[in-house]
């Protein structure tokens, strides 16, 4: 590993930039993330920012249950952010539906449209947990293995 | 000759010029961060962190919108990133070899007003609606803080009779010095986009600017520039307000303290305003702004 490679791989752990998108979530999630950037929890200290723009992105954070409506939203959001890119999935909804499971407007776990790195499980999950998922999908960045760098390993 | 461009070459690039001056940017950026969370009851980032950041961006892939011309997307930034380089180049700081010459203030002027003029054809270039809407904010500002800081540097060099920076460095104090630094002062938060004249860039409002289009590279190019514009400004201050010392060590210091004082102050009102509407900074501009310009160029033509 070279020496900018080596100081990219810090810097990728060191900043993680999100984009929080609500796929259909109650609300719940994402009364969760706020405080993440709060005094109390403070997460500018790990160089966690909240941008306004997927395209200054590094890490994707979805709450809620993939709805129908929501479905091609996510997608395109997912596309526009600039890879390396990371998903980070909030809470049990994205994961099995939670108690909106079966119904007609929910189309599925997240991770059958988008590839997700970390699950963060709770209903909703405290800040600190968020804190740590987001850890997680830097430290997956920094050491190129999140899903989107796996898959562009092995196309080239 | 050769020797001579050797030291053109270093003046660009390490120091005043791109190095020592995004070097200096970064820590003028992390103190602001750091000092507007403390303010908020924060830790705040770590020392690296706008390092880290632009590393980051460096090292990322680039997405280009549907639409947008390439050329101007990747040419906008280095444009600005070139100025300022340029900008930091003529103004006489601690450990400036190159002379001046007659007229480098009115260059220096135009060249802090580019990375104005890259940021608001970026807004456009987008087409993002935010984009534009951005861009359209920061040129009507740019006309709104530039009636104090023109006129500021006006009144001096009426004063002095010259538009030579050696020649406004050595003039004695007087009104007309008060009133221009009064004058220059207030023009420097919105030059730098802070609250509470953070309209072009304001977050949660137009999403993120002029920027907002921008990513990878291109984005990290842009922040390295807005860093060294940072230090463009207080460089200008410095060579404008504030006495040069003989001895070569004291003076570092001084710029340093000028530059930390600054930066502080600058942040102490961003961390405690609310964002104004364009149409209260414009008014705030041309009236207080303006009766402070108008003061300092009275007082020089007269006395």
């Amino acid at each position: 590993m070279n020496l900018f490679a080596r100081l990219l791989a810090i810097s990728r752990r060191k900043s993680p930039w999100i984009y929080t998108v609500n796929s259909g979530s109650c609300n719940g999630c994402d009364i969760e993330i706020g405080p993440c950037v709060s005094p109390r929890y403070d997460g500018e200290q790990l160089g966690m920012l909240r941008q306004g723009s997927p395209k200054h992105a590094d890490i994707l954070v979805v709450t809620g249950t993939m709805t129908r409506r929501s479905r091609e939203a996510v997608m395109s959001i997912y596309a526009q952010m600039p890879g390396p890119k990371a998903v980070v999935a909030i809470g049990s909804c994205p994961a099995s539906g939670n108690v909106f499971a079966g119904s007609p407007v929910v189309d599925g776990p997240l991770d059958s449209f988008i590839p997700v790195d970390v699950w963060v499980s709770g209903c909703p999950p405290r800040p600190q947990l968020i804190l740590e998922g987001v850890a997680q999908a830097a430290q997956l960045l920094a050491d190129g293995k999140t899903a989107y760098q796996k898959k562009k390993a092995q196309s080239c | 000759m050769l020797m001579e461009f050797w030291q053109y070459a270093f003046e660009m690039l390490v120091w005043p010029g791109i190095i020592g001056a995004a070097a200096l940017g970064f820590f003028y950026l992390w103190i602001a961060r750091k000092l507007i969370a403390r303010l908020q009851g924060r830790k705040g980032p770590p020392f690296y962190q706008p390092f880290f950041d632009f590393v980051k961006l460096l090292g990322k892939d680039t997405v280009i919108s549907q639409g947008v011309s390439p050329a101007l997307f990747y040419m906008l930034p280095f444009l600005s990133l070139l100025a300022t380089g340029f900008g930091l180049m003529i103004v006489p700081v601690p450990g400036h070899t190159v002379g001046s010459f007659p007229g480098d203030i009115v260059l220096l002027l135009y060249l802090l007003e580019v990375p104005v003029i890259c940021d608001v054809m970026a807004g456009y270039v987008s087409k993002s609606i935010y984009g534009q809407v951005s861009a359209m904010r920061e040129a009507v500002m740019s006309l709104a803080y530039n009636l104090p800081l023109l006129a500021a540097v006006i009144a001096l060099a009426q004063s002095v009779g010259s538009f030579r920076i050696s020649d406004l460095q050595a003039a004695p104090y007087g009104l007309v010095t008060g009133l221009a630094v009064i004058a220059f002062f207030v023009a420097i938060p919105a030059r730098l986009k802070s609250n509470p004249f953070s309209i072009p860039n304001a977050e949660q409002e137009i999403v993120a600017g002029a920027h907002i289009e921008y990513n990878s590279a291109p984005l990290a190019i842009f922040e390295l520039s807005h860093a060294m514009e940072v230090v463009l400004l207080f460089d200008t201050f410095f060579v404008l307000f504030v006495p040069r010392l003989s001895n070569p060590i004291a003076n570092a210091v001084l710029y340093l303290a000028v530059g930390l004082g600054l930066i502080a102050l600058v942040t102490l009102v961003a961390a405690t305003t609310a964002r104004l509407t364009v149409k209260r900074a414009f008014r705030f501009y041309w009236l207080w702004g303006g009766l402070a310009a108008t003061a300092a160029m009275v007082v020089a033509v007269i006395g």
